[in-house]
């Protein structure tokens, strides 16, 4: 079963125009945000369903404005808890399409705790996560993705935090949907997605996203054609990069690495794939990426693979009595009465 | 052997003993057979908060009382007339409280050197004299336990867990009581376990044998049926009746009713009640945090369900934000807190009134909501109903405060007939409002509700948010005017619903009252069990009792200037005579009490008697 295998198909085919509402996009000029939207626009009618099915839940920050500009069900909410909002949703609906636009403060930072059990739970929500690697609604402090060192308000002397690889913490939590993609690239872009609302479960897909105010050309050596710090992820497909000369084996110890083509053979060379059952070889793959510099990062669908999706097994236990009234008042009245005449 | 039988109005018994020694189901079990013998009843469960606390401390006993009479009864009652200690701490922590000359009834067994040491007895109090105010059974219970389950085969350990019973039954002949309906409720509760089943039996019987042919008891007691209104009556707590509400209002408004809950003390048993109650059509969402809990109802409120989350204090402060969300996106949302002794984690298993500020007050800029209090166990069924009545009608979140002697204490409850409960018309948009087929979310009503359309209705897509909100369209907004408009558009629906609100109505049978005693949520009980010695000591005393703390009635003020004096009994530091002295400008008197317990009549009545007597007024 897909992840809209329930939501009613449109009746007449729909045009990219009718998802776009008649509220001005208010993102600064170049924000790599509109690129995530007119690819989500044009995406949408593909789908073939309802309009009126599909829901965005957001939180708090520039990409969580997202909703306002689509037209069809949405609810800005508050920081870090839209994944909460949207299990509520997706829970009381079988019947709705819904998506989660957040970005890295939004959902690793304040709204960590949301995001894992989300994923954990298996809900049947696609999640957007759009990475610039910044807090740009507050004006540039780092975020829990910014680089060891970054220098901003709020941290004049050099970020001391760690970053966060969000692909590794959505693969630790236990997703059965894990993708990372960039807002550059809108064929990739509009794959993943598509496949990702079809996935039925929790999909995440980390959006590479560029602030051009304030970090920007974070992504910059990952956007040339044919970048050698592009690891694509390809399911049944040996994982090579830099233009084939560089390839992924397994070695002597068990971890991944990264070996010149021509010195490995063929046979050695790591297959993708994002359907085995095991999460470590996606996990391992998520652990090439370059937290620091991005020197290297893996673009692709890392893990789809099917589980139990907990809106569809918790519905499976309710049941909504014929008579309601007759029920509940049998249970009202209980199994020890007295009465008085 | 025939022993004689005296019938009395009324008794109040504790049964006290470790937290592991099964108080809670012997004060249960006995609260069952009084209401099946007709008698009105209130019980008071007091439990540690930890669940097996150091055995034989004062930390670790627990206890049940149940006031039970041949009258109307208000409370669980003051001072137990008679008390059961299953060890020196029980005996130690309980016994301040017993009437002089009350039946103390301890198992010796339990009273050896080490047990007494540990909470600090030098001698026995069984023995010394030092009970002898008291009419002092002391039994082996744990002994004449074991020998009754001998031939069950049980440890001695296992087979001393059924003294509870043997207690039980020994006060259920003591009371007049029949067998058969601990037998019964045996049989059900450990059918699966037949062996545990029946030593538990034997030790019952054995404990009502032991009444009947020892010559322990000079007395036996019987006590009368209650006057009640013709009807069928059921035993309810206030948790079970919070729950039974909430789907009664689900049923009412056709809705599927959807909690989202965080296990916390009181207020789990709403969330166990409801969980049990999937094939009612109610789902419940254990989320993973008091935050994603109130999310997740609010989210199924937008999807078109009955939003609802459950929670005490320290998860109310949690959830706050989301409230301030849900008051902004106008929002239909019931949050119950059932309120416990704070801040903090404060006494969890305590009672208290002290979240009426937080609810009232506690959210981010200008966020007015309705607030409703349930006054009895029982009332919480419609206290629950009201609060989704209104949260439905006017597309707000309400607060629903109950509290932990409400939660856990438990009363008769003649059985509502749901078809006479009014239907709660939601309303859902359908249509477009606006011109040229456009849809207006945020138009409103002659209440100044919105219109709410649910995903998946066409034509009415629209965006809500918590950014401000153009009036009418829903758009963002940041123009001065219209945040000052809205502001005030939010606060006059909210004040309006006093339109649906009955008037305050004051008791006054002598019609001469100077004082008015006014409470809200669950003094109700002990305001009227004192009211009502106060008039029995010739003095008049008017009450009155706030169900809806915000907006409050429309007559509130008028009623606090008629008296000369209006004092405030609460379970907090004066938090509603705060804020009935700065709406109302009277000068109401707080009578305050903080001690994890509901207020006692006892204490409250001579209070009141000096406040009436001070003023020189109509005795």
């Amino acid at each position: 079963m897909t992840g809209l295998a329930q939501v009613p198909l449109a009746l007449t085919p729909i045009n990219r125009k009718e998802f776009v509402s008649d509220q001005e996009v208010r993102w600064c000029p170049g924000c790599g945000d509109y690129a995530v939207l007119a690819a989500f626009q044009s995406l949408m009618p593909q789908l073939g369903v309802r309009r009126e099915n599909t829901v965005i839940v957001s939180g708090i920050g520039c990409s969580s404005r997202f909703p306002y500009y689509v037209d069809s069900y949405g609810m800005h909410s508050i920081h870090g808890r839209a994944p909460a909002i949207a299990s509520g949703v997706a829970l009381a609906r079988d019947d709705l399409a819904v998506w989660v636009v957040t970005g890295d403060g939004d959902a690793l930072s304040i709204g960590g705790n949301h995001l894992i059990h989300a994923l954990r739970r298996n809900v049947n929500i696609t999640i957007m996560l759009f990475n610039n690697r910044i807090y740009g609604l507050t004006k540039g402090q780092f975020s829990p993705t910014s680089e060891t060192g970054k220098v901003t308000k709020s941290s004049p002397a050099g970020s001391v935090d760690a970053p966060f690889n969000p692909v590794a913490l959505a693969l630790g939590a236990g997703a059965t949907f894990v993708a990372r993609t960039i807002d550059s690239d809108r064929k990739h872009l509009t794959e993943v997605l598509t496949a990702a609302v079809n996935h039925r479960g929790a999909s995440l897909v980390e959006i590479y996203q560029n602030c051009p105010i304030f970090n920007d050309d974070a992504f910059a050596g990952l956007k040339e054609p044919d970048s050698p710090a592009v690891v694509p992820l390809v399911d049944g497909q040996p994982v090579t990069f830099a233009g084939g000369e560089q390839a992924v084996v397994r070695s002597g110890d068990g971890t991944l690495i990264v070996r010149p083509t021509a010195e490995v053979d063929a046979g050695d060379i790591v297959v993708h794939d994002a359907s085995a059952d095991d999460p470590s070889v996606a996990f391992q793959l998520a652990q090439l990426t370059a937290n620091q510099d991005l020197s290297r990062s893996p673009i692709g669908i890392f893990r789809s693979v099917d589980r139990p999706v907990f809106d569809d097994e918790a519905r499976r236990q309710v049941h909504m009595p014929d008579d309601r009234s007759a029920a509940l008042q049998e249970l009202i009245t209980g199994p020890d009465t007295w009465t008085v005449a | 052997m025939s022993t004689p039988v005296h019938t009395l109005d009324r008794v109040v018994i504790r049964f006290a003993g470790d937290s592991g020694d099964g108080m809670q189901l012997t004060g249960d079990r006995f609260t069952s057979d009084t209401a099946n013998a007709g008698n009105d009843f209130a019980t008071l469960p007091n439990f540690p908060a930890e669940i097996r606390a150091p055995q034989g401390t004062i930390a670790g006993v627990s206890s049940f009382q149940l006031h039970f009479a041949g009258a109307d009864i208000k409370t669980p009652g003051d001072k137990p007339d008679v008390l059961v200690a299953m060890n020196p701490a029980a005996l130690r922590a309980n016994l301040g409280d017993l009437k002089r000359g009350g039946v103390l009834l301890a198992d010796s067994h339990e009273f050896t050197k080490r047990n007494l040491a540990k909470v600090g007895y030098q001698s026995n109090p069984l023995e010394d004299g030092s009970l002898a105010d008291y009419q002092l059974h002391a039994l082996d219970l744990t002994g004449l336990t074991v020998a009754s389950v001998e031939s069950f085969g049980l440890g001695r350990k296992e087979a001393s867990r059924a003294k509870n019973m043997y207690a039980l039954g020994l006060l259920t002949w003591l009371y007049s009581r029949p067998e058969a309906h601990t037998l019964e409720f045996l049989d059900r509760r450990f059918a699966a376990k037949p062996q545990i089943r029946d030593s538990n039996k034997a030790a019952f019987l054995a404990g009502h044998a032991y009444g009947e042919t020892t010559e322990t008891f000079a007395v036996r007691y019987e006590i009368p049926a209650a006057p009640a209104p013709a009807g069928t009556y059921r035993q309810i707590s206030g948790n079970r009746a919070l729950a039974l509400g909430l789907m009664a209002a689900a049923v009412k408004a056709d809705l599927p009713l959807f909690l989202g809950a965080y296990p916390i003390t009181p207020a789990s048993d709403v969330l166990h009640e409801l969980s049990k109650a999937k094939n009612q059509g109610v789902t419940t969402f254990q989320a993973e945090d008091e935050i994603a809990a109130v999310g997740a109802a609010l989210g199924a409120s937008y999807a078109g369900a009955l939003g609802v989350t459950t929670t005490s204090g320290p998860g109310m402060a949690l959830k706050s934000e989301t409230i301030s969300l849900a008051i902004m996106l106008e929002q239909p949302l019931v949050v119950v807190d059932v309120q416990r002794a704070g801040p903090a984690t404060g006494m969890p298993t305590k009672t208290e009134q002290a979240d009426l500020f937080q609810s009232l007050y506690g959210r981010h800029g200008e966020a007015p909501l309705p607030v409703i209090a349930a006054q009895s166990p029982a009332d919480c069924f419609d206290a629950a109903i009201e609060a989704t009545r209104i949260a439905l009608r006017y597309r707000t979140p309400v607060i629903l405060l109950s509290d932990g002697y409400l939660a856990n204490g438990a009363e008769p409850w003649l059985i509502p007939d749901l078809a006479s409960i009014e239907p709660i018309e939601v309303g859902f948009a359908t249509e477009p409002n606006g011109p040229d087929g456009t849809f207006l979310p945020y138009a409103r009503d002659e209440r100044l509700a919105r219109p709410l359309a649910v995903p998946g209705t066409p034509g009415l897509e629209h965006r809500i948010g918590g950014i401000e909100k153009g009036d009418g369209t829903g758009n963002v907004s940041y123009d001065p005017d219209n945040h000052e408009k809205m502001v005030a558009l939010r606060q006059a629906k909210v004040d309006g619903i006093v339109r649906d609100i009955p008037d305050l109505v004051v008791e006054d049978p002598s019609g001469e009252a100077d004082v008015l005693v006014l409470g809200w949520g669950s003094t109700w009980g002990p305001i009227g069990a004192a009211a009502t010695r106060v008039r029995n000591a010739g003095r008049a005393v008017a009450t009155a009792h706030l169900r809806h703390l915000n907006p409050m009635p429309a007559n509130t003020g008028e009623v606090l200037r008629r008296y000369r004096r209006v004092i405030v009994p609460e379970m907090n530091l004066g938090q509603l005579a705060t804020v009935l002295r700065a709406t109302y400008l009277v000068d109401v008197k707080s009578f305050s009490v903080v001690r994890g317990l509901p207020i006692s009549p006892a204490e409250l009545a001579p209070h009141l008697i000096d406040q009436i007597d001070s003023l020189g007024g109509n005795q």
